[in-house]
């Protein structure tokens, strides 16, 4: 696989978008999307986990597993390691970020359970990508995640005076949304594909 | 083969190198140093920040309600924040009424103490306190209530107002995974220090009953924290009106037991709510205090009771016997235990006799 980081960087984002193009992480990405500063919070917040845990997982992978011959055990190893990640994060922002920390709230250690997180990680070794290509995966990905989820929540914000049908509040408005929004990334998919 | 210990230990050495890391992190990020805690503007405190104000309080033997164990679900645990402890969180919200809002009130088991903090407490906290006590009998009540006595470890005692509540803690059982604590009213004489006695029913699927009835047996050890509550016997002239249906009766029975030790005089009637004569537990006892105390009548009151059984006492609701009994509210105050359709419907009763709401005593549950 020879693609430039840079294009997988910006296809990550736009084309290949974690919710957008796979739905995935759409658990929090629905739940915190009432607000654009709370779900700017969670993106960053997702981003930073991507790029550590995709970091942390790809030492892993090549240098621990494979040299073992334990690839099988990605998918439990990968997940002790984001989770591991998030409480180190979650303990750092408690620390140094309060605000951040107060704004994030219980979704903090939700990213645990987010699966943009782990799809990312089992992705770049699917689609065998070198050290800097998962790094620029990750950080696209991550990007491209808050990209869609503030965009989402600045669509709900002015949602919140429209006359939506009574069994449509909430979630099920959220996912048609959704669903809208990828229909419009879909224009994006003819600059670039990596999958 | 070899591939399995292969596995395993390299899971092993996997998870524990995070495990290291993790635990490097919480001593020195996650290490807030010593902070102050200053309850209500008099007692000062030196800890160890980090940990939740709840388990905290709990390190210093200060112990505040909390049914579910410090998970954030029960909402007992509210305590008031003067100073320190960040904003209210997310996990908080659902429990707080505007009121609590605007004066800071905090769930203790969500707060983190992580800088100097003070807080306002009802000063009754600083009188309760964990026991291990030993069941030493198991009686059954009715079919579905048990009478258990605790006695207390040698040298403890306990001090309570009769009415008030202890919290029993069932442990993880066969059938259970969590810890959950559970109020229950004392049924004994605040007199007798040493040991409580507890009335409790069998609810289908309710953790800690289930402990009880099922998996409980005399010699075993259980933890309970306590006294709590604004239930209990108020001291003055008037005369007291008593009403409790079923467990409900657990506080009366401590007034009652207190009123003949201390041989009290005031007139008492007790209304005992119940289907019928079976679920009508320790009616002799009663009976016996109408020749015992000072001045005490015994209403029994049976909903349910076959037309057939010969009973002649009260057939109705405990509010119909009011409505039948009771003259007038004329200098008389009420003690209300039981099931929240019971105490509305009594107070209600109790209002129309022109008692004020505000001598109406009552323990929802």
């Amino acid at each position: 696989m020879e693609i430039s980081p840079w294009v997988i960087l910006f296809a990550s984002i736009f084309t290949n978008n974690m919710i957008l193009s796979n739905f995935l992480g759409m658990c929090s990405f629905i739940a915190v999307s009432r607000e654009i500063p709370t779900a700017f919070g969670l993106g960053q917040a997702v981003t930073i986990v991507l790029a550590i845990t995709s970091i942390f997982n790809y030492l892993l992978y090549h240098y621990v597993l494979l040299p073992l011959g334990l690839e099988y055990l990605r998918f439990i190893v990968f997940i002790i390691c984001i989770a591991a990640s998030v409480q180190l994060l979650e303990m750092i922002i408690e620390r140094f970020l309060p605000n951040l920390y107060y704004a994030l709230g219980i979704f903090l250690p939700l990213i645990t359970v987010n699966c943009a997180i782990f799809g990312v990680s089992l992705f770049m070794i699917i689609r065998e990508y070198s050290f800097l290509q998962s790094l620029a995966f990750a950080v696209g990905s991550g990007i491209g995640w808050t990209l869609a989820i503030v965009a989402l929540a600045g669509i709900r914000q002015k949602l919140k005076n429209a006359p939506i049908p009574k069994g449509l509040e909430g979630p099920g408005i959220t996912l048609i949304i959704t669903g809208l929004m990828a229909i419009a990334f879909i224009g994006f998919s003819g600059i670039v594909q990596i999958q | 083969m070899s591939t399995i210990i292969m596995t395993t230990i390299s899971l092993s050495i996997i998870s524990a190198a995070f495990a290291f890391l993790l635990t490097l992190a919480d001593r020195t990020i996650g290490d807030y140093g010593e902070v102050k805690l200053v309850i209500n503007h008099e007692k000062e405190y030196i800890v160890k920040g980090g940990d939740s104000l709840l388990s905290t309080l709990r390190n210093e033997k200060v112990f505040i309600p909390s049914a579910c164990g410090g998970k954030g679900s029960c909402g007992y645990c509210k305590v008031q924040v003067l100073e320190g402890g960040g904003p209210i969180l997310a996990t908080e919200l659902p429990f707080m009424s505007q009121e609590d809002l605007e004066k800071n009130i905090r769930l203790s088991c969500q707060l983190k103490v992580k800088e100097d903090i003070k807080i306002q407490i009802p000063e009754e906290l600083f009188n309760v306190r964990e026991y291990d006590g030993l069941v030493e009998s198991i009686i059954d009540l009715t079919d579905v209530i048990k009478m258990l006595r605790i006695r207390l470890p040698k040298g403890e005692e306990i001090n309570f107002k009769p009415g008030q509540y202890v919290q029993l803690k069932a442990p993880i059982y066969e059938g259970s995974t969590e810890e959950v604590y559970r109020a229950y009213s004392i049924a004994s004489s605040p007199l007798s220090k040493d040991y409580i006695d507890l009335v409790i029913g069998y609810v289908p699927q309710g953790i800690a009953t289930t402990y009880v009835h099922f998996h409980l047996r005399e010699g075993d050890t259980v933890n309970i924290n306590g006294p709590y509550g604004d239930f209990y016997y108020q001291d003055n002239e008037r005369e007291m009106i008593m009403v409790a249906v079923g467990t409900g009766v657990a506080p009366i029975l401590s007034i009652l037991r207190y009123m003949k030790e201390m041989n009290i005089k005031r007139k008492a009637r007790f209304y005992f709510g119940a289907r019928t004569t079976k679920d009508l537990f320790m009616p002799d006892f009663f009976r016996e205090l109408e020749d015992s105390l000072y001045d005490f009548k015994f209403i029994p009151c049976l909903s349910r009771e076959p037309a057939d059984s010969g009973w002649d006492g009260f057939r109705g609701r405990v509010n119909n016997a009011i409505d039948q009994f009771l003259e007038d509210g004329e200098n008389k105050e009420a003690y209300l235990c039981g099931s929240e359709a019971m105490i509305n419907s009594v107070v209600e009763a109790l209002k129309k006799k022109g008692i004020s709401e505000d001598l109406i005593y009552y323990d929802k549950f």
